[in-house]
């Protein structure tokens, strides 16, 4: 028999319409269902009558007495039996997860390292959060001392885990290319020397991407994220050149020829892969056009993200593109359809959904690490919690100068706290265990604390969500008919 | 067979709370996303 005694359901059942599809994602199990309109319109009702009175969670049966009206005897019970079934199976109405905060060792476990080789940058992007390039401090490339320090740092505090990951950013980082290519040769080394291995990615705007810098890249297995916002008028309008020229024309033949050499790259971002990434605005939520536009092209790995922005820049999001910006992944998803349907798959990265396959709790209540198991290093050898907060000089960690580097304790302290459970917005979330409470910078960035979120990145991830389950079920469905 | 609901996708996230966190997944922010945490978009490594 179902038991909906003191169970919420709109906390622990996201109930939804995507496409022509009824959805029911269970949120604690991580399962998803299709409903038949009967099912949905009946679920509909007992959370309306939560809603309404939630006096009501403590007598359910007088709920199940008072729903349903508008069907038949025989049909109410199927309704019900079906329910019943799955609630026993822990798929549908399961019970929620034991409320166990993240645990950590003492001393941080760094596995991850954004290393800014380059406070410069060739471009002068509108929306660079790095303030084109120098994140408010002085135009400077890293020295490969310190970039050695830096590596000896990661292995040093990354305790029994093998993999290490560094990212070469910037600024932009082929702007000091020798030292990059020193890295990764002494990376490689130190971390073998330890029974390590040392795993590179290096993100770029693609202006000094030739084809050797392209060969080396690939010879060395160094997964890369490659700058482009889609179609020419976008890109140019917010990624100029200090003339004040677009990049396009001089970006898009050295990105087409780069991915050529991995057809293969995991929409997972996995192994040795690539990934194509814009950032959409306020001056284009028709941003679906973006990214199709790169379908277009033939770049299979496609991630476009919002900007991230004060609300006085002109750029930024206001209260009313909410609208349009999610009518784009309606769409966005839709399209990806068409596309698969006509042999011209691509993935587009935040549709990307790990349900069954996908992380456990623990990772999912405690996000990206930043500022525990995730640190930026300046140009200087400063320590920062991510690539974000690099220059904000309370929220530095560090110093790979000081004897022993050590990380502030308080400060990672802060960051370990900042997981979902702490977040009193996402108590009730659906897509709690989705997000993990959001990114740490655009919510100190919107609400100068850790433990707010931004309403704005919550709604956009929803609809995110919204979409990647409704493609995910499209795919399965697909794949048994096949 | 039910009639009235398709199962898809069976999951058992809850139960991970306590066989999960051996910690050697990929860091979320570290892949092709940089301005916004994904760990859902992530597919479990061990």
């Amino acid at each position: 028999m179902l038991n909906l005694k003191d169970y919420n359901i709109a906390k622990n059942v996201h109930l939804y319409r995507q496409g022509d599809l009824s959805i029911a994602y269970d949120v604690n199990s991580g399962s998803l269902h299709v409903l038949d309109d009967q099912v949905y319109s009946y679920i509909q009702e007992i959370i309306q009558v939560q809603r309404d009175n939630p006096q009501s969670l403590a007598d359910p049966e007088k709920i199940l007495r008072t729903v349903g009206s508008g069907f038949a005897d025989q049909e109410r019970e199927e309704i019900l039996a079906e329910l019943a079934e799955l609630q026993k199976e822990k798929l549908l109405f399961s019970p929620e997860a034991e409320k166990i905060e993240p645990s950590y060792p003492d001393v941080p476990l760094i596995k991850a390292m954004c290393l800014h080789v380059a406070h410069d940058c060739n471009l002068r992007c509108k929306y660079c959060f790095a303030g084109t390039g120098p994140f408010g401090g002085s135009r400077e490339l890293m020295s490969l001392e310190t970039g050695q320090l830096a590596i000896d740092f990661l292995l040093k505090h990354s305790g029994q885990r093998a993999q290490c990951e560094v990212d070469f950013f910037g600024g932009e980082p082929l702007l000091n290319f020798q030292v990059v290519r020193q890295l990764i040769a002494y990376g490689k080394e130190e971390a073998q020397k330890v029974g390590k291995n040392m795993k590179f990615t290096l993100t770029t705007n693609a202006v000094l991407l030739d084809e050797a810098v392209a060969d080396f890249l690939e010879e060395e297995g160094v997964s890369v994220v490659l700058s482009l916002d889609g179609r020419q008028e976008v890109n140019d309008k917010m990624r100029p050149y200090a003339s004040g020229k677009g990049s396009y024309a001089r970006i898009v033949p050295r990105i087409l020829n780069f991915i050529k050499k991995r057809p293969d790259s995991s929409q997972y971002a996995i192994g040795k892969y690539y990934y194509v990434r814009g950032t959409y605005t306020h001056y284009n939520t028709d941003f679906y056009k973006d990214v199709l536009h790169m379908a277009d092209l033939g770049i299979k790995r496609v991630s476009v993200e919002p900007v991230v922005a004060p609300p006085k820049e002109n750029y930024a999001f206001r209260a009313e593109d909410l609208v349009k910006i999610k009518e784009s992944y309606d769409i966005l998803g839709e399209k990806i359809l068409e596309y698969r349907s006509k042999g011209k798959e691509f993935s587009f990265f935040h549709f990307n959904a790990g349900l069954d396959d996908g992380p456990c709790l623990p990772k999912r209540l405690s996000g990206c690490g930043a500022g525990h198991e995730y640190v930026a290093i300046s140009p200087e050898g400063e320590i920062y919690p991510c690539h974000q907060f690099v220059g904000q000089e309370k929220y530095k960690l560090g110093s790979l100068h000081d004897s022993g580097s050590y990380l502030k304790e308080e400060l990672v302290q802060e960051f370990r706290k900042a997981h979902v459970y702490a977040k009193e917005e996402c108590s009730s979330c659906w897509a709690r265990y989705s997000c993990s409470g959001g990114c740490h910078a655009a919510n100190v960035a919107f609400s100068r604390e850790l433990t707010k979120v931004y309403p704005l990145g919550c709604e956009l991830q929803k609809k995110r969500l919204e979409v990647a389950y409704y493609l995910k079920i499209r795919e399965i469905e697909q794949r048994t008919l096949v | 067979m039910a009639k009235h609901i398709q199962t898809v996708i069976k999951g058992n996230l809850s139960l991970t709370a306590k066989t999960g966190g051996c910690g050697q997944c990929q860091t979320s922010c570290q892949s092709a996303c940089k301005t916004s945490c994904t760990v859902g978009n992530q597919v479990c490594e061990k």
